[in-house]
């Protein structure tokens, strides 16, 4: 891996995201309906300022919030058989992915990067909601399993940010096949002694809620986030059940069990870190605004 | 004898022949047997032909015929001194998942699997084969036990999916159906599953993460149900047909994708036009499935049954 192309290109890439964003953008909180200057919202990891309502962030966005000075290097994914069933709904499969492509600028779901975190070498690896959906098809799985590959190679530990519908229903049975192929992946970590947090933002259902993302050492959730199975209108549709009042909210899970935290998304890269040198045995960290790191991050 | 949809003209023969019969056996003078048998042979070759070449939605509907074998018929006729072990040892006992220890072919094993009950009251007990979060921690006990015991498990797997419901989303059904496919992965014994009916989603991936996957003939295994992605990608739940078509979901489709193992064939007409000789075709495929697993060492099964799904998705279908 090339340190320096790949440190270089994070930074052009902010460049170019500020540059199509017009100065003038407003964005409404869908929760209070407050309009919120666009530059105040993504200063605010788009958390709305007003009433604190986690809106969706991109991998992108997370990780250049995440990492120190904004730097992470990219971890390959290997690319899967494109269209495996040749599915076609009301729309080809591959014409989705290509609308999915252009909306998001991105090539799938699924984001996987290595860097420090207040000097704290991490894999880390975020979904992406605004990519169909974040579901989980091949490519979501093989980000997994490099994810824990590379984790395991340079002996760190491995946080996942979900986000997803659930699994991505245009690749079948092999989209549900990457329930037991990511889980595959977590227990190579998990038997490498390393740490896997899972952070869970809104919304995170179905089978990815039944695999990789219920499987953490730590499983913390961003405020209000859904999290279920079955969601809610899937409840009242079939089992006409009335649902109590924040059913399947991270402070419902917190509630019952299911959650070891619920974490403003603000203070998630502290917290994380604190927990993640304690579970590696590594002195506290050193904290504060750090410089870009002079070199490659350690190995 | 229930009959599907499509099967509604063998119905009208069949009927018909029957009710000749009946008129005979009221009447010994009328001799219809030359007419009957004709309806028969008509019956026969209509039947061949309706099951030559099954759609993905039909077979769908056979998937799900209420007089098919499930789990419950193939314990009894298949194992011996079978002992449920109830219980989740948290909650409750879901009985919706059958599972104890039993002997096959004389060998002791753990027996896991989905029942959907065959009447009303025996349907509303087995909440229709759909697992509550206890289901799977059940599961996940046996599992252990076998693994502790070094006892083979065989599951057999026949579910509509997990259970939309407010409680069993309160008791955490996505991780319970998380560690149950984690469990599945760590138990150092040969893991057999076999699809008898229908493989509804991650309820079916919580049991069938396994060494050998065999699946009946007209059974089916899925990412969601047909009428489940014809909602969300039709937005039209009448779009069932198209959306079984484009999920590949037959046992056919998932053997060429390299998802299964083995097809076991069903009787003419399928498995609920046979059921014995259905029963008897598991048994034989499990017989053989264990076999091809035994003395092997449990760090191998495991490694194995792990490659396997790291494997999984290199091969696509022909266009
Ligand atoms: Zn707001």
């Amino acid at each position: 891996m090339n340190w320096i192309s790949n440190y270089v290109r994070p930074k052009i890439n902010s460049l170019f995201s500020r540059r199509e964003v017009p100065e003038n953008l407003w964005t409404k909180c869908p929760e209070c309906g407050t309009m919120l200057f666009h530059r105040e919202l993504s200063d605010n990891l788009n958390v709305c300022t007003h009433c604190d309502h986690h809106m969706a962030i991109s991998p992108r966005d997370r990780f250049t919030a995440l990492f120190d000075g904004g730097v992470f290097l990219e971890v390959k994914v290997p690319e899967p058989l494109a269209d495996p069933l040749h599915f076609r709904d009301q729309k080809k499969y591959p014409d989705r992915m290509k609308a999915a492509q252009k909306a998001t600028g991105e090539k799938e779901a699924m984001l996987v990067a290595e860097g420090e975190v207040f000097r704290t070498p991490i894999i880390a690896v975020a979904q992406d909601f605004a990519f169909m959906g974040g579901s989980m098809g091949m490519y979501v799985g093989n980000a997994i399993v490099a994810a824990a590959e590379r984790a395991v190679k340079l002996k760190r530990p491995l946080v996942l940010f979900a986000a997803a519908g659930g699994a991505r229903m245009q690749e079948g049975i092999l989209s549900l096949m990457q329930m037991p192929r990511s889980t595959v992946a977590i227990q190579l970590l998990k038997e490498a002694g390393l740490p896997y947090v899972v952070v869970l933002t809104h919304p995170t259902t179905g089978g990815v809620t039944a695999s990789y993302a219920m499987l953490g050492d730590v499983q913390i959730a961003e405020p209000n986030a859904l999290i279920c199975f079955a969601g809610p209108r899937v409840i009242e549709q079939t089992i006409r059940e009335k649902l109590p009042e924040g059913f399947q909210r991270a402070e419902y899970l917190l509630d019952h069990g299911m959650l070891d935290r619920v974490t403003h998304r603000k203070a998630m890269k502290d917290e994380l870190v604190t927990i993640l040198r304690m579970l590696m045995r590594q002195t506290p960290a050193i904290r504060g605004e750090l410089p870009v790191p002079a070199d490659a991050p350690a190995r | 004898m229930n009959y599907l949809e499509f099967e509604k003209p063998l119905a009208e023969i069949e009927g018909k022949a029957e009710e000749l019969r009946a008129l005979a056996r009221a009447n010994s003078e009328m001799d219809v047997e030359k007419e009957a048998a004709a309806l028969d042979k008509k019956a026969d070759v209509l039947l061949k032909d309706l099951y030559k070449d099954l759609t993905p939605w039909r077979k769908c509907q056979v998937a799900r015929h209420p007089d098919r074998p499930h789990c419950k018929d193939y314990i009894d006729a298949l194992f011996t001194e079978y002992t449920p072990l109830a219980g989740d040892r948290n909650f409750a006992d879901d009985h919706a998942i059958m599972g104890g220890l039993a002997r096959f072919n004389d060998q002791a094993v753990v027996v896991i699997g989905q029942e959907k009950g065959n009447d009303t009251k025996s349907r509303i007990e087995r909440n229709f084969g759909m697992a509550r979060p206890e289901g799977y921690r059940k599961a996940i006990r046996l599992m252990d036990m076998a693994h502790r015991f070094g006892l083979p498990v065989v599951t057999l797997v026949d579910t509509p999916g997990a259970y939309p419901g407010k409680g069993a989303e309160e008791r955490g059904q996505a991780e319970a159906i998380a560690r149950s496919t984690e469990k599945c992965l760590q138990i150092g014994v040969p893991l057999i599953s076999v699809v008898i009916g229908e493989g509804g989603s991650g309820g079916a991936v919580a049991f069938a993460t396994a060494n050998r996957i065999a699946m009946l003939e007209h059974s089916v295994y899925s990412v969601i149900s047909p009428e489940g992605c014809a909602s969300i990608l039709w937005k039209d739940a009448e779009k069932m047909r198209e959306a079984a078509e484009a999920l590949r979901l037959t046992a056919q489709d998932l053997q060429k994708l390299g998802v299964i193992d083995r097809i076991i064939k069903e009787p003419l007409g399928g498995a609920q036009r046979g059921r014995k000789e259905t029963i008897e075709a598991v048994g034989k495929a499990l017989e053989t499935m264990l076999k091809e697993l035994s003395g092997k060492k449990p760090e191998v099964l495991i490694r194995d049954r792990r490659q396997k799904f790291l494997d999984m998705g290199s091969r696509g279908l022909a266009a």
